[in-house]
């Protein structure tokens, strides 16, 4: 390598780095979301549809509304590839892009971790739906951070609740026996405290089996299942895990209907590669699945043009395409109460917090934004971000499609939520943060 | 003639041995210092801080931690996430259970911690070689990381399993935790990079540099010579492993600011410094922090080039693209320079000693 | 004494309390070794001929694993599907040995070993560039129903994977001893310098040798996309072969399958009744430990060649 080309690429690449900072300039009608995906990656399958669903929602705003109260909704996506270290490059890239990012998403649990002790400090409110740090449902401690419409741990009791009511009431939980199999991480061992104080009040028998990342071979799980024969299985999948997990629940001939994964376990990616074995495996979920909400249909309308075979490829419809929508619908409705309460002007990003702190979508709410029947009202309060009363819906996959089975199972909260307040203040007193009082 | 050592001499034994014995690299090392320390933080801001300079600062720290065991004693090791975490759940144990404690005392205690860890990993080295060591090195990754993320006593049994860096300061400054302004963690991390790297190049150019050396050229031989490859071996695993566990501290406590075990993965971490090490240059401190430099900055630059130059290609396709170009980098890089930047260093300096003659 | 109990007493117990168990145990373990050896084969190969521990193998699985879900969900027929697959990886091992083996002749170990880290980034994103990030399933008709023999559940897709696995080492063994491409290849391997000088022509035979593993990478892809579907994670299976590679030796075939089995068999009776005491999910670092311990009385794994030092 000649020296002169070596000077010649430092230079460019020099360049190329300072490129990103951008001139200054008015952004007083813009309302900018930073969007961090994951499209790439082992994790792709999953990041893809939610990455569309924000898209989407995002232009059938300015498409359909012209915005969010008359002021234009301006996004940037970026690939985080779900690497923490990825993604701080991003966050930090993207923060202060265009006038400032209103709140953010980060959808990858390394990054939530990091960015909760940052959001205080830069002042952008962060919305972990359904991932990241549970206590951070305690809003004294966790000021800037939100986790609507549920916990893991509020999931994890839903879960036990749903088990109850399909053996015929909580009373005969007595001597039955879960199985849970979890991800090893962090994440896939934070349904494990509820259930074992769970498993205490109700007296059914707990079985924890720790599945190692990445999960592709999980053949002593699922045998230890067929020997122990559980009554229920609970699972915190992840990726590759999910899928595996699945084909061997049924070569072992475990009972697809009694087989329940958790909110990142139940996917269609998840279904596809064991076929029609899957038929039958359950999930909790957020919200429902397919595209019969009016917002789904508008967004066929609006941002597909009425191309339904263009819209499927785009995964319209699926689990995680919904659940991008729905995450990006409740951000815009508590940055348009922010805008509202700021006479129609811009919020800055304690203006969208406090907003979030009496966010509340209620059924009309929920009805005007073509989402009834979709999921259940959400109401946060200062004290509880994670909303009054969690839960979760349970779908069922029949071969071709996620359907909701039955009603709205609510969390346990009266167990949850002092585990959460113990949490918190272990976590508050570590950092030297004063809780607030409200 | 920018570049002439003709002329100097050297009338003690003392001004033969310095570490940069010509005084232009003296000038060099000074005109670096002074753009790290005093041109850099002028214009820098939150971006260059948070996003480019402090995580390059503290993988090039890991990556001489690690070119010490490998480029200079031939002891590959894939176990450098492990060391690190090593260094990082050391620190917020200590941190957390003497908060009264210095923290910089607290990372160079957690360094001797990852030290004697690295001690205990690096026994096998006596009997297993090359790849095979490469691949058992792997054991500790695993094991380590398994550890750190089953036994609840690391993370103080925190019910979400991370550990989060509660707010340290020195000199009534704060350096760790969400508070700390950027300019404070990149003086703390700039200096450990300083301080280390000169230590580097002081113990590669004495006697223990040189047994570390003749063990990686062929240690039978090394060994009848009078080295003992035990202790020697055991040292260079020590010493990287404290490097790595420094590394680990600085990445959650002056970085991250929380994490789970999973910011040590060997994808994210061990990999990576392996490619900086060899990228840079096997056997040169300089080298290492020239790698890392390269492998943090090469995709930051792929992902912000195109907008730049007007090109607009959706995330993903972008994404791709930036893989194939890096690897194909890499590929070219070894192709074209397989003893990595360092070689390249040292062909701009002949240049230079030679300009404006080519010969 | 109630350590003694838990990690000694207990799992010995549990053991003996249900010998249908463990043979299934056993059985599965088996069945995982082979799915592992089936990836470990292709690093063998090529360490073998070319002396480069080529990283990317994982990236090859997916590669072509992709490649061939990629032609099956655009109709084309099965058989003709494979062939171009493999026609496929046959120009991918031409252009790796024109534009990188070639030039980098000579060079030390490990950067070879970078440079198919290198190389590992390229298929990673050709690959998702060429067929996407979904997950794809992969149906090659392999029969995937459960039956119970005498209690033990086998499930016939691991039967199968097996059967082929079986052929698969017995087709390189025919291939390596009896065809004048294998007697080249082994004396590739042997000596790059005195092949060469006895008139074997180096590039073409790394061309075949990357080529074979090419195909074994696609076998493997086959079998491991039947299980989890074909998506990105199929890269991460290489870390389960590095085990069985140490334990095997890098240079052996008959290691990798062997290594392939104890390794499999290891970790699943490990985590099954030793996995309680220790908390789960320990097989991954229990294969790599096994491995180390196994080192330090043979150096050079099971069939590795025996390392021997001069000065």
């Amino acid at each position: 390598m000649k020296l002169r080309s070596l000077l010649l690429a430092a230079a460019g690449f020099a360049i190329g780095i300072t490129g990103i900072t951008e001139t200054d300039r008015a952004y007083a009608d813009e309302l900018f979301f930073p969007v961090f995906v994951y499209r790439t990656g082992p994790y792709a399958p999953s990041g893809e549809p939610i990455a569309n669903g924000f898209r989407d929602y995002y232009a059938l705003l300015n498409k359909r509304d012209g915005g969010i109260e008359g002021l234009k909704v301006k996004t940037e996506e970026c690939e985080t590839k779900y690497n923490t270290k990825v993604g701080v490059e991003c966050y930090e890239k993207l923060k202060n892009k265009h006038g400032g990012a209103l709140l953010v998403n980060p959808y990858s649990t390394g990054l939530t971790y990091q960015l909760i002790p940052k959001a205080a400090v830069d002042n952008i409110p962060i919305i972990s739906m359904g991932y990241g740090r549970t206590a951070a449902a305690d809003g004294r401690v966790f000021k800037w951070v939100f986790n609507f419409p549920a916990t893991y741990w509020s999931q994890a009791s839903a879960f036990v609740n749903y088990v109850g009511d399909q053996e015929g009431g909580m009373a005969n939980l007595k001597g039955k026996h879960i199985a849970h199999v979890h991800h090893n991480s962090a994440y896939g061992k934070e349904a494990n405290p509820t259930l074992d104080t769970l498993s205490k009040k109700f007296g059914f028998k707990l079985t924890k089996l720790a599945v190692d990342h990445p999960g592709q071979e999980q053949k002593a799980t699922w045998l230890q299942i067929r020997r122990k024969k559980p009554d229920w299985v609970f699972m915190s999948g992840w990726g590759v895990m999910n899928q595996v997990a699945i084909k061997e629940a049924a070569t072992i001939g475990f009972p697809m209907d009694r087989f329940v994964g958790n909110w990142w376990s139940g996917s269609d990616a998840d279904v596809v590669p064991a076929g029609d074995n899957s038929i039958g495996y359950k999930s909790t979920a957020m919200h429902s699945a397919g595209v019969k909400a009016k917002v789904m249909q508008d967004i066929i309308k609006h941002v597909y043009g009425g191309d339904k075979a263009a819209a499927k490829t785009n995964k319209v419809g699926e689990v995680l395409y919904n659940r991008g929508v729905y995450n990006a619908a409740l951000a815009t409705e508590a940055v348009r109460d922010a805008v509202k309460k700021s006479g129609g002007k811009k919020p800055n990003g304690d203006q969208v917090r406090a907003a979030l702190e009496s966010f509340t979508v209620d059924k009309d709410r929920l009805a005007k934004l073509g989402m009834s029947g979709f999921a259940n009202p959400v109401s946060v309060s200062c004290r509880n971000h994670e909303g009054a009363a969690p839960g979760v819906f349970i779908q069922q996959w029949d071969g071709k499609q996620w359907k909701v089975k039955g009603d709205f199972v609510p969390a346990m909260s009266d167990v949850v939520r002092p585990m959460v307040e113990k949490a918190a203040a272990a976590y508050a007193k570590e950092n030297n943060i004063k809780p607030r009082g409200c | 003639m920018f570049y002439r050592e003709a002329g100097q001499f050297k009338s003690t034994y003392g001004a033969d041995q310095a570490i940069f014995p010509i005084v232009q690299d003296r000038w060099f090392m000074v005109l670096v210092l002074l753009v790290s320390y005093v041109v850099v933080p002028m214009f820098a801001d939150e971006y260059w801080y948070q996003a480019i300079l402090i995580p390059f600062i503290i993988l090039a720290l890991a990556a001489v931690g690690l070119n010490i065991l490998t480029g200079y004693c031939g002891q590959v090791s894939l176990g450098t996430g492990a060391f690190m975490a090593v260094g990082a759940y050391a620190t917020y144990k200590l941190s957390t259970g003497f908060p009264e404690l210095n923290i910089i005392i607290v990372f160079l205690m957690s360094g001797a911690i990852a030290a004697a860890v690295g001690i205990v990993f690096g026994l096998p080295s006596l009997r297993i070689k090359g790849f095979y060591l490469a691949v058992a090195t792997l054991a500790a990754q695993f094991f380590i990381l398994w550890v750190f993320n089953k036994v609840e006593w690391f993370f103080n049994y925190s019910p979400s399993g991370t550990i989060t860096a509660p707010p340290r300061e020195i000199f009534s400054v704060l350096i760790t935790g969400p508070e700390a302004s950027p300019e404070a963690r990149y003086y703390v991390v700039l200096v450990f990079l300083t301080v280390f790297a000169l230590a580097a190049k002081n113990m590669a150019r004495g006697h223990l540099g040189r047994s570390w050396m003749a063990i990686r050229d062929m240690d039978i031989a090394a060994e009848i010579i009078g080295i003992r490859p035990l202790q020697t071996k055991l040292l260079a695993f020590a010493i990287s492993s404290f490097y790595c566990g420094v590394a680990g501290a600085l990445y959650i406590f002056c970085w991250l600011g929380s994490a789970e075990t999973e910011a040590f993965d060997i994808l994210n971490i061990s990999f990576p410094v392996l490619f900086m090490v060899i990228v840079g240059g096997l056997g040169s401190v300089l080298g290492s922090i020239l790698g890392a430099g390269f492998i943090t900055l090469l995709p930051i630059f792929l992902t912000n080039a195109p907008p730049v130059i007007g090109l607009e290609i959706s995330t993903e396709l972008q994404k791709h693209i930036e893989e194939i170009i890096f690897g194909v980098m890499i590929i070219f890089f070894l192709i074209v320079e397989p003893h990595g930047f360092n070689r390249l260093w040292q062909i701009a300096k002949e240049k230079l000693r030679m300009w404006p003659f080519p010969y | 004494m109630e350590v003694l109990n838990t990690f000694f007493i207990a799992p010995v117990l549990d053991m003996a309390d249900s010998p249908i168990f463990l043979l299934e145990v056993i059985i599965g373990g088996l069945m995982a070794g082979v799915m592992y050896s089936l990836v470990a084969l292709g690093f063998v190969l090529i360490y073998k001929a070319s002396g480069v521990f080529n990283y990317a193998q994982g990236a090859m699985v997916l590669f072509a694993a992709l490649t061939l879900v990629g032609l099956l969900d655009n109709h084309v027929p099965l058989i003709l599907a494979i062939i171009l697959t493999m026609i496929v990886m046959v120009g991918v091992a031409f252009l790796i040995e024109r534009y990188m083996l070639r030039h980098l002749v000579n060079q030390a170990q490990i950067i070879l070993f970078m440079a198919t880290i290198g190389l590992n980034f390229v298929f990673e994103g050709a690959g998702q560039i060429a067929w996407g990030s979904n997950v794809k399933k992969l149906d090659v008709g392999i029969p995937e129903n459960s039956f119970e023999v005498g209690g033990v559940l086998i499930n016939s897709f691991d039967l199968f994977a097996a059967v082929t696995a079986a052929v698969l080492v017995g087709v390189l063994a025919i291939f390596f001893q009896k065809t004048s491409v294998g007697r080249a290849l082994r004396a590739v391997a042997d000596d790059h310098q005195a092949a060469l000088s006895v008139g074997i022509p180096l590039k073409t035979i790394w061309i075949i040798v990357w080529s074979v593993s090419g195909f074994v990478a696609l076998v493997a892809g086959i079998m491991w996309g039947g299980k989890a579907g074909v998506q990105f994670s199929l890269v991460l299976i290489a870390l389960k072969a590095l085990p069985v590679l140490i334990l095997g030796g890098f240079e052996s075939v008959p290691g990798a399958i062997i290594g392939g089995l104890l390794i499999g068999v290891f970790e699943k009776v490990s985590e099954v009744y030793w996995g309680p005491a220790f908390g789960g999910a320990i097989e991954g670092w229990f294969a790599y430990m096994a491995a180390l311990v196994f080192l330090m009385f043979r150096p050079q794994g099971l069939f590795g060649e025996k390392i021997i030092e001069r000065v």
